[in-house]
C-alpha cells in the first residue's frame, strides 16, 4: 500500500558477513560494555535508611494535623468521608467538654476517626474536602503488615505528635 | 605405605575439598555481587559487611525448607541423584597439580593429590560421569517436565563432550604427555625458547573450543537450557526442593572452579608465572606464590564465567546443537590436523 | 589379592542384580557400578588406560545412552507382554549352551591359568600406544574405518529422505 507519510522505511535484512557470524567479536562488544558497567555509579537507595526524595505533590499516608496551639483541627464534619470514592474514612462524632480546650479546636471533635488503609487509593480528595485544613496526606508509604485489621488506621496513628512545650 | 604419607594425603585432601567447598559457597555471592555491579546495583550487603555472611544465610534457609519427595517418584533415586551431582563435581580436583614440590625437612611433599599418567582422561571421565546425576534426577522424579528436562540437559552435555575431547587431542598432541603435573612442568616459566611456554599461546582455538565446551558442562549461561526456569520449566531439578536442589546448584559452582582449575592448569601454565626462575627465591617460596598464582588465574576465570553470564543471553535449544555439532566439532578437527601438520614440519626443519 | 577377590565379588554380585532387579533402569544402573567394579579391575592390572577408557567410553557414553532410550521407553509392568513358559525353558536352555560353550573354550585354551604378562607396563599409554601403531597397525585402522562406516549409516539411517541427499 502507498505510504501517506512517506515516513514509512524498508529495512533490508543483510546476510551477515563473517565477522557477524563468528560471533567474538560482538561478545567481545558486550563483555566490553559490561565491564565498563561495573565501574558506574550504584543506582541503589539504600531504602530503611535512605529516602528518595518524594515530588512536592506525593500523596502519602494521612494525617490528622493539629493548630499552632497544638489543638486536633478536625471537627467530625464528615466532609472527607463523603469526599472518598473508595469510602475508606469512618468517624464518630463527639462534644467537647470542659477542660478538653486545649485539646480540641472547636466544641465538635472526632472521638474515633478510622481509614481503611486497604480501600484507600491516596487520590487526595479528603485533603480537598477538608474545610478546616485537618488532613493532609504527607506521610511515608503504607508499610506491609500481616493481618487486614491492622490495616484501618485509628486516630493513635494518624494525628500528630502533640506540640513540645 | 607409610604413615606420614597416608597423613599426607589425607591432609591435602581435605584442605582442598573445604577450599572447594569455600570456594563454590562464595562463589554463589560473588555471582550476585558481580551481577550487582554489571547491573549498577550493589547485590547482597544486609548480611554481614559487604553481605559475607549471605552464603550461611543461603545455607541455612536450604536446609530449613521442607524438603519435598513426590509421592510417585523413585525415593532411593530420589535422593542418590543430588549425591551423584555432587559427588562427581567434587572428585575432578583430585588430579589437578596445585604447585611445585614443598620441601619440609627431607620430605619432598607434592602438592597433588594423586598423581596418575592419565590425568587428562580422568577429567574427562569424571565429566561425562556427570550427566548420570541430572538423568536420573530427571528420572526418578516421575514427571515429564523433569524428564525432557534431563534429557535436554544430558544431549547437551554429551554433544559438548565430543568437542572438548578433539579440542584437548590437539593439546596433548603439542605436550606428548596425558599426566597433568607434566603438562604444568613443561609450561614452566613465561617464555621458553623464544616463544610463550603456556599452552594457549600453541592452541589458542583449541583453547577457545574448550572454554566454550566447559561453558555448556557446566550449565551455565549461554547454555544453561538445562535450568531456564521461565520458559522450559527449569527442566531436570522442578521436582527438588530444600537441600537436595542446593545440592544441585552447589555441585554447578563446584563444576566451574574445577573447570576453572583445568583451565588453568592445561592451557594458562597452572602454577607457573611469569619470571619465577629469575627473581632468585627459594623452591618452597616460588612453591607458594604458584600456589597463589593458580588461584589467581582460577578466580579471573570463576569471574570469566559470571561476566559472561550476565552479558551473553541464552542460546536457542537448536543454535546450541548447530554451535556443538556443527561449528565446534569441525573446528576442533581441523584444529587437530593443522597441529599435526605444524608439528610435522617444525621436526622436520 | 584380597582386593582382587573382593572387587570379583562385587562385579558378579552386581551383574546378577542386573539380570535380577525387575525394572529396566535399575538393571542399566546396576550394569554402570559393574563397569565402574571392572574398571578397577583394570587399574589392579596396571592398565590405566584401559581403565580410563572404560570408563569414559562405556560408564560415560554407551550406558548413558542405553539409560537415556530406557527412560524414554517408559516400561511398565502393566505393558509388558506375558512370556509364555515354553519361552522360559527355551531361554534357560539357551543359556546353559552358552554356558557350556564358554566353559570347554576356556579349558580348550588354558584361559584359566594364570597369566604373566612379560612386560607389567604394557598397559600404560606410550608402551600401548606404541604397540597399536606399530604391530597392531593394520587391525587398528581397520576397525577404525568399521567404526567410521557404521557412523556414517547412523548418519544416513537418521536422514528422512535418502534421495534427497
Amino acid at each position: 500500500m502507498e505510504s501517506l507519510s512517506n515516513r514509512k522505511k524498508v529495512l533490508e535484512q543483510k546476510p551477515m558477513s563473517f565477522g557477524e557470524k563468528i560471533y567474538l567479536p560482538s561478545i567481545a562488544k558486550g563483555l566490553a560494555i559490561t565491564f565498563k558497567h561495573i565501574f558506574k555509579k550504584r543506582e541503589t537507595i539504600f531504602y530503611p535508611e535512605e529516602l528518595r526524595p518524594m515530588s512536592e505533590n506525593w500523596r502519602g499516608l494521612h494525617s490528622l494535623k493539629r493548630d499552632e496551639n497544638g489543638k486536633e483541627r478536625c471537627t467530625a464534619c464528615g466532609l472527607c468521608a463523603l469526599a472518598c470514592p473508595a469510602e475508606a474514612i469512618t468517624m464518630e462524632a463527639a462534644e467537647r467538654k470542659k477542660g478538653e480546650e486545649n485539646l480540641y479546636r472547636e466544641e465538635k471533635y472526632a472521638a474515633v476517626y478510622e481509614i481503611n488503609m486497604l480501600r484507600c487509593i491516596f487520590c487526595g480528595l479528603c485533603e480537598e474536602a477538608c474545610p478546616k485544613e485537618a488532613i493532609y496526606l504527607d506521610g511515608p508509604f503504607l508499610e506491609a503488615d500481616y493481618l487486614r485489621k491492622d490495616f484501618i488506621f485509628g486516630k493513635d496513628k494518624l494525628v500528630e505528635e502533640p506540640l513540645k512545650p | 605405605m607409610e604413615l606420614t604419607f597416608v597423613i599426607e594425603k589425607v591432609v591435602l585432601v581435605s584442605v582442598i575439598f573445604l577450599i572447594t567447598l569455600g570456594i563454590a559457597a562464595y562463589s554463589t555471592l560473588a555471582e550476585r555481587k558481580i551481577a550487582g555491579y554489571i547491573q549498577g546495583r550493589v547485590g547482597p550487603h544486609r548480611a554481614g559487611p559487604f553481605g559475607v555472611f549471605q552464603p550461611l544465610a543461603d545455607g541455612g534457609k536450604m536446609f530449613f525448607k521442607e524438603e519435598i519427595i513426590p509421592s510417585q517418584s523413585n525415593p532411593f533415586l530420589f535422593i542418590a541423584a543430588p549425591c551423584l551431582a555432587l559427588l562427581t563435581a567434587s572428585i575432578g580436583s583430585a588430579v589437578i597439580p596445585w604447585g611445585q614440590d614443598v620441601t619440609i625437612g627431607d620430605r619432598v611433599i607434592q602438592l597433588q593429590v594423586a598423581n596418575i599418567n592419565v590425568g587428562i582422561l580422568y577429567i574427562f571421565g569424571v565429566v561425562s560421569l556427570g550427566v548420570y546425576g541430572i538423568m536420573i534426577a530427571g528420572w526418578s522424579s516421575n514427571n515429564k517436565y523433569s524428564l525432557m528436562g534431563s534429557v535436554r540437559a544430558a544431549s547437551q552435555n554429551i554433544s559438548y563432550e565430543i568437542a572438548m575431547g578433539l579440542s584437548l587431542i590437539a593439546l596433548l598432541m603439542v605436550t606428548q604427555t596425558l599426566s597433568l603435573r607434566e603438562i604444568a612442568e613443561q609450561q614452566n616459566g613465561f617464555w621458553q625458547n623464544g616463544w610463550f611456554s603456556w599452552n594457549f599461546f600453541c592452541q589458542p582455538i583449541g583453547f577457545l573450543i574448550f572454554l566454550v565446551c566447559s561453558f555448556a558442562e557446566c550449565n551455565r549461561t549461554p547454555f544453561d537450557l538445562p535450568e531456564s526456569e521461565n520458559e522450559l520449566v527449569a527442566g531436570y531439578h522442578t521436582e527438588y526442593s530444600g537441600f537436595k536442589l542446593g545440592a544441585f546448584l552447589f555441585s554447578e559452582y563446584i563444576n566451574m572452579f574445577v573447570s576453572s582449575a583445568v583451565m588453568s592448569t592445561l592451557y594458562f601454565g597452572g602454577y607457573n608465572f611469569p619470571f619465577m626462575n629469575d627473581l632468585g627465591l627459594s623452591a618452597n617460596i616460588i612453591a607458594v606464590l604458584g600456589v597463589l598464582f593458580l588461584f589467581a588465574k582460577i578466580f579471573f576465570f570463576i569471574f570469566f564465567f559470571m561476566w559472561i553470564r550476565w552479558t551473553v543471553p541464552r542460546f536457542r535449544y537448536d543454535q546450541l546443537m548447530n554451535l556443538g555439532w556443527k561449528v565446534l566439532i569441525p573446528l576442533s578437527i581441523a584444529n587437530i590436523v593443522v597441529t599435526g601438520i605444524w608439528i610435522t614440519v617444525k621436526d622436520l626443519l | 589379592m584380597n582386593l582382587f577377590y573382593f572387587v570379583a565379588f562385587l562385579s558378579i554380585f552386581f551383574s546378577l542384580l542386573v539380570i535380577f532387579s525387575k525394572n529396566p533402569v535399575y538393571s542399566v544402573l546396576y550394569l554402570i557400578v559393574t563397569f565402574f567394579t571392572f574398571s578397577i579391575h583394570y587399574i589392579l592390572l596396571n592398565a590405566q588406560f584401559l581403565a580410563i577408557v572404560n570408563f569414559i567410553v562405556y560408564m560415560g557414553a554407551i550406558l548413558v545412552l542405553f539409560l537415556y532410550v530406557l527412560m524414554l521407553l517408559n516400561l511398565n509392568k502393566e505393558s509388558e507382554p506375558m512370556k509364555s513358559n515354553l519361552l522360559k525353558v527355551v531361554g534357560v536352555i539357551a543359556g546353559l549352551c552358552l554356558l557350556l560353550t564358554v566353559a570347554g573354550s576356556l579349558k580348550l585354551l588354558h584361559a584359566s591359568d594364570p597369566v604373566l604378562l612379560k612386560n607389567p607396563d604394557i598397559g600404560l599409554v606410550r608402551n600401548l600406544g606404541k604397540v597399536l601403531f606399530k604391530e597392531f597397525l593394520l587391525p587398528f585402522e581397520v576397525s577404525s574405518i568399521l567404526l567410521l562406516s557404521a557412523m556414517v549409516g547412523a548418519v544416513l539411517l537418521a536422514k528422512k529422505d535418502i534421495t534427497k541427499v
